[in-house]
C-alpha cells in the first residue's frame, strides 16, 4: 500500500481559478498570490473588502475571490479610509501601482497613514506607468528613459525618484511598513512575511500597514523577464533599500 | 394642537435631516457657507456611534463617500460650488458605480473662487451631469428650512431607490437663514434592498462594484440601463410647487430662494390684478418638463428669475417650446428686490 499522497502546494482559496493576464515576467501575479496567501493564512477572505485602483491591477476583482470596490485614479486610499469607517470589523487593503499611489495619490496615501487607518495598501514600485505605456512616474530611476522621458530622468526637469515607504515610515499613524522585492529566494520570504505581517497588524488594530513592492515591467522596460529581475535587483534595490522601516510595538497603539 | 418648532438654520435643519434619516457616516471639507453642516454633525455623530471624518481635501472626501456608501450604509458629504467643482470626477464614478450616497450643495458664487454670497451659478453642473460621462444626479432644490429638512429624509431614500447619487442644491441664504423646523422625523424609515453591497463575502459569490466595462457592448448595455433610470426619475420623481397658476396668464419660473424673492412679487402684481402664477421646481432634475409642457399648451407667458444670467431659462424653453419666455438675471453679488422682479412683470404682462 502506497503512502498517502501530502499536498505541498496549491493554489490559494482567495485567488479565483482563472490565469492572469499580466505580461510575461511581470510580478503582479507573484504578489497577488502573496497577498491571497496572507489572507488565508488569517482566514480572512470572507470579511475581506479589497480596493482596486486604476492601473494593470485594476482587474484585481478578475483574481481575488473577495468583495471589490474600483477607485479613481489615486484615490484608492480615500475610498478604503470610506469602508473601513463603514465596515470597521472587516479587513480592508488596496492594491496600487506608483502612478497612482506616489503621484496622483500621494494626498490620500499620506493622509491616510497619518490618520492611521487600520488599512493596509500593497504598492507596486515598477518605476513607470504600467498600463498606459511606460511614462515617466514619480519612481523612475534618474537616466531611466521612458515614453515621456526620452532622454532619460534627469533631476533639474523632474526631480529625483520618490521613496514613499521612507516617507511613510516617519507618519506616526503607520504602524508598519516595509519594502521588499522577489529577486532571490530569500528576498521572496521576506516578502512573504512582510505582507503577512501588514494584515497581521491590521487584524490587531495597531493601524495603517505598507508593503511596497520593487516589481518589473518587462514591457514598458523593453527588458527580458530576467534582464528585468536583474534589474530590480542591480539598479532599484541600491536606490530603494530593502527591509521593514517602521514596526510598531503592540504597546505603542495607545 | 400645534406641534412644537424649533427656530433652525438652514445648513443645521440640513444635518438633522441627514441624522433623522438614519444616516450616521459623514465624509467632508470645511468651506463658506455651509461649515455649520460638518460643525453640527461633529458634534452628534460621535454620540450616536457614527463617525465623522474631516477629510484632507473634497477629492478626499467623495471618495471616502464612494467606499463607506459601498458597503450599504446610509452617507452623505456637504460642500460648496468650489468644493462640488473638486468632487465632480468622485461623483462620476459614483454614478457609474450605481451607489447610493447623498450630497449638499449650499452653493456660492463663482466663477473661480468668486465669493460667498448666494447664487445659482451651478445649475447647469447640478442637473447636467456635472462630471465626465453620460450620467445625471438627482436634484432636489429646497427654498425653505423646513424643506432643507424634508428633502435631505427624502434625499437618502431616493439614493437608495435608485442606486443614484441625489444631490440638494440650496445656496447661501437659504443655508444661513434661520426659520421654524418641525423635526418630523419619519415614523418609519424607507430602506430598499442592499443585496449590492460589500460586506465580505461570507456565504455568497463575490459583489464588485465598478465603473469599468471593457469588453464588447457591456458599456453600451450599461448606459442604456442608467438611462432607462433616468428615464424612470422622469416619470416617477417630479416634484413642483404651484401658486396661482390656474387663471395665469404669465408664469414665473423659478427655484429655491429665487423663488421665494418671485413669490412676493406674484403677490404684489396679484394685488394690482394681474393673473399672474408662480411656478417652482422642487427637482431640479428630473426637470418637470410635463407640467411646463401642459401650461404652454394654452395661452400662456412665461418669466423665469433666477440668480445667474441664464441656465434654468434653456429648460423651461425646451419645455414650452414655441411660447414666449422672458427672463431676468440677477449673478451674484445682490439679490434681487421683489420690486424690481414685480417692475420687470409689469413690463411684460400681457395687454
Amino acid at each position: 500500500m502506497q503512502a498517502a499522497e501530502k499536498k505541498v502546494f496549491e493554489r490559494p482559496r482567495t485567488l479565483k481559478e482563472v490565469p492572469f493576464h499580466f505580461c510575461p515576467g511581470c510580478h503582479h501575479g507573484i504578489a497577488h498570490r502573496m497577498v491571497a496567501e496572507a489572507i488565508d493564512k488569517f482566514q480572512l477572505r470572507e470579511r475581506t473588502i479589497g480596493v482596486a485602483s486604476v492601473g494593470c491591477s485594476v482587474f484585481l476583482y478578475d483574481y481575488f475571490d473577495v468583495d471589490v470596490i474600483e477607485a479613481p485614479h489615486g484615490r484608492a486610499a480615500a475610498v478604503a479610509t470610506g469602508v473601513k469607517r463603514a465596515r470597521n470589523d472587516r479587513i480592508v487593503f488596496s492594491y496600487q501601482g506608483d502612478g497612482d499611489l506616489a503621484s496622483i495619490g500621494i494626498a490620500e496615501t499620506i493622509h491616510t497613514a497619518n490618520r492611521g487607518e487600520n488599512i493596509t495598501i500593497i504598492f507596486i514600485n515598477n518605476t513607470v506607468y504600467g498600463m498606459t505605456g511606460g511614462q515617466l512616474a514619480p519612481t523612475t530611476l534618474l537616466g531611466q528613459k521612458t515614453s515621456t522621458s526620452p532622454y532619460g530622468r534627469d533631476f533639474m526637469q523632474d526631480g529625483y525618484p520618490i521613496r514613499m515607504t521612507e516617507i511613510l515610515a516617519t507618519l506616526e499613524g503607520t504602524a508598519f511598513a516595509a519594502r521588499v522585492a522577489f529577486t532571490t529566494p530569500k528576498n521572496i520570504n521576506m516578502a512573504k512575511k512582510a505582507i503577512e505581517k501588514a494584515f497581521q497588524f491590521q487584524k490587531e488594530e495597531l493601524g495603517f500597514t505598507f508593503v511596497e513592492v520593487l516589481s518589473a515591467c518587462p514591457t514598458n522596460w523593453g527588458l527580458s523577464p530576467v534582464d528585468s529581475m536583474k534589474r530590480v535587483e542591480n539598479e532599484m534595490i541600491p536606490y530603494f533599500p530593502l527591509g521593514i522601516f517602521k514596526e510598531r510595538k503592540a504597546a505603542d497603539v495607545l | 394642537m400645534t406641534e412644537k418648532q424649533d427656530l433652525v438654520k438652514g445648513n443645521e435643519a440640513v444635518a438633522m435631516g441627514a441624522l433623522d434619516a438614519g444616516c450616521r457616516h459623514y465624509f467632508g471639507y470645511p468651506i463658506t457657507p455651509q461649515s455649520d453642516i460638518p460643525e453640527y454633525l461633529s458634534y452628534h455623530l460621535p454620540k450616536l456611534g457614527g463617525e465623522f471624518v474631516q477629510a484632507e481635501s473634497e477629492v478626499a472626501a467623495i471618495n471616502m463617500l464612494l467606499g463607506a456608501a459601498a458597503t450599504g450604509v446610509r452617507a452623505m458629504t456637504s460642500s460648496s460650488s468650489p468644493g462640488i467643482s473638486l468632487m465632480q470626477e468622485g461623483l462620476s464614478y459614483i454614478a457609474g458605480s450605481e451607489i447610493p450616497i447623498v450630497i449638499i450643495n449650499m452653493s456660492r458664487s463663482g466663477p473661480g473662487l468668486g465669493g460667498i454670497a448666494p447664487s445659482q451659478g451651478d445649475y447647469f453642473q447640478a442637473v447636467k451631469g456635472g462630471g465626465h460621462g453620460d450620467y445625471h444626479l438627482l436634484v432636489l432644490a429646497p427654498n425653505s428650512v423646513q424643506e432643507l429638512y424634508d428633502l435631505t429624509i427624502l434625499a437618502f431614500e431616493l439614493a437608495e431607490k435608485y442606486r443614484n447619487p441625489v444631490m440638494i442644491l440650496g445656496d447661501a441664504m437659504i443655508g444661513q437663514m434661520k426659520e421654524p423646523l418641525l423635526r418630523r422625523t419619519p415614523e418609519k424609515i424607507v430602506e430598499y434592498p442592499k443585496d449590492w453591497a460589500l460586506t465580505g463575502a461570507k456565504g455568497r459569490p463575490q459583489r464588485v462594484l465598478k465603473s469599468l466595462y471593457l469588453k464588447d457592448g457591456e458599456l453600451t448595455a450599461h448606459n442604456w440601463k442608467l438611462h432607462q433610470k433616468y428615464e424612470a426619475m422622469k416619470k416617477d420623481e417630479i416634484r413642483y410647487e404651484e401658486v396661482f397658476v390656474e387663471d395665469a396668464e404669465l408664469i414665473l419660473v423659478a427655484f429655491g430662494s429665487a423663488a421665494r424673492i418671485s413669490r412676493t412679487s406674484v403677490m404684489m402684481a396679484r394685488e394690482q390684478g394681474m393673473k399672474v402664477g408662480l411656478f417652482r421646481p422642487i427637482t431640479l432634475f428630473p426637470f418637470p418638463e410635463p407640467r411646463l409642457a401642459d401650461f404652454a399648451k394654452k395661452d400662456v407667458g412665461f418669466f423665469v428669475v433666477e440668480l445667474n444670467t441664464g441656465q434654468m431659462v434653456e429648460d423651461v424653453k425646451i419645455a414650452t417650446a414655441g411660447r414666449s419666455v422672458d427672463f431676468f438675471g440677477k449673478p451674484p453679488g445682490a439679490l434681487p428686490t421683489p420690486e424690481e422682479i414685480f417692475e420687470k412683470i409689469r413690463e411684460i404682462y400681457p395687454g
